[in-house]
């Protein structure tokens, strides 16, 4: 039996990320999922507001989290800050009824309640490490990274996925295929997110620190589950031996449906 | 440069209005220094994150001057270990808006390489604009 589950892709991986979006669909499918994706969907906002009296950025997500609640009680994501945005303006909305209200009379719709989950949580908790394990064909045999970032972690009492210091998530992931984990003192540290249109250089910097840490560690490929992550770790690397950045569910389809390059 | 310290600064519409906008309360950062310790950006910043608490707390307008608002790229690892509990990425973000609402603009997509504009993904360029531009 197919599990159906509301799917919400997010602006880049709808363009630029088109790989992320292709092999989880195709992922889920091999588990016994179909991400279906919403109906009528816009950007998220790609920033949740971190000030009280700028309510105007919540508009965006909170109409995400409407069309998810039309679709059912719950969305997968895939985008690190897509996830993020959906479950801190969740959380937000849960919290304060005043700003809902508020909200819901400026969109004039009734946004009531959704829950955001990222597809990694689904492997976790309805898949199961062991499960994940015993369907894969091609065991990835390869040395890997395990890259988190920050917005997938952080801040841990809205965010809630793993811990926020030490997690082990993609660790685990990345076991269940077979692959050998590298880990590396710069895991959690951040690529320079949106750095990248303001300060490229000191993005850039900080990306060759990730790189250059997980290299030194003996990774073959560092692993994310974030688009701006991926652009930004792999984009400014001029080596001729580059050091690809690739998102978990592409190994994952690797492993589970088979060689696809 | 010398910097007169006042009651006055210290109880003005400033400091009351980033404690509004952010939600966090100045005083219950006692500065110790862990957020500048783990910050990914801080070798770049004019002054330490702590530092920018620090003026801050003391109604210190110039504060506004300061690249580590613009730095702050809202990673959350000082949020992560605070020991009193303080939102910095919130009161950078305060700073940000009052000067955004200014009319200061910090984006401008012309200054970048062409190629990396057109390599960039979708979500980099809205949260550029959502985090630089009012």
């Amino acid at each position: 039996m197919v599990t159906r589950i509301p799917y919400f892709p997010g602006c880049t991986l709808a363009t630029q990320a088109r790989e992320y979006d292709r092999s989880a669909r195709a992922v889920a499918q091999a588990l016994g999922f179909e991400l279906v994706e919403l109906l009528d969907w816009q950007c998220c906002g790609a920033t949740f507001p971190l000030s009280l009296d700028d309510s105007m950025a919540l508009i965006a997500p909170t109409r995400v989290l409407y069309q998810a609640q039309q679709a059912g009680e719950r969305v997968v994501t895939l985008c690190a800050i897509c996830f993020h945005v959906l479950r801190r303006t969740q959380a937000l909305l849960a919290r304060d009824p005043a700003m809902l209200e508020r909200i819901n009379w400026f969109t004039g719709q009734e946004y009531q309640g959704v829950r955001v989950v990222h597809f990694l949580e689904i492997l976790r908790d309805e898949v199961g490490w062991e499960n994940l394990r015993a369907r894969v064909q091609n065991p990835i045999s390869m040395r890997l990274a395990p890259y988190y970032g920050c917005l997938l972690l952080r801040p841990h009492d809205e965010i809630g996925l793993d811990d926020p210091e030490q997690p082990t998530i993609l660790h685990e992931l990345l076991r269940a295929l077979g692959a050998e984990v590298v880990d590396f003192p710069y895991s959690i540290e951040c690529c320079g997110s949106y750095l990248t249109v303001k300060e490229p250089r000191i993005s850039e910097t900080l990306a060759q620190e990730i790189v250059a840490s997980a290299r030194e560690c003996g990774a073959q490929a560092i692993v994310t589950a974030c688009p701006l992550c991926q652009f930004n770790l792999e984009y400014p690397q001029r080596e001729a031996r580059k050091m690809p950045v690739l998102y978990f569910t592409r190994l994952m389809e690797m492993a589970l449906v088979g060689a696809i390059d | 440069m010398r910097t007169r310290i006042s009651a006055a600064r210290i109880h003005s519409d400033f400091v009351r209005q980033i404690e509004e906008s952010s939600g966090q309360a100045l005083l219950a950062c006692n500065q110790c220094g862990r957020c500048s310790a783990g910050c990914p950006v801080v070798a770049a910043m004019d002054l330490l994150p702590n530092q920018v608490i620090r003026l801050a707390q003391l109604g210190i307008e110039e504060v506004l001057e300061s690249n580590t608002l613009w730095l702050c790229a809202s990673c959350l690892a000082c949020v992560t270990r605070c020991p009193k509990g303080v939102d910095l990425p919130r009161l950078m973000e305060a700073l940000r808006l009052i000067s955004l609402r200014r009319g200061v603009t910090r984006l401008d997509l012309n200054a970048l390489p062409p190629e990396l504009v057109k390599a960039l993904p979708q979500l980099a360029i809205v949260g550029g604009y959502r985090k630089y531009v009012k």
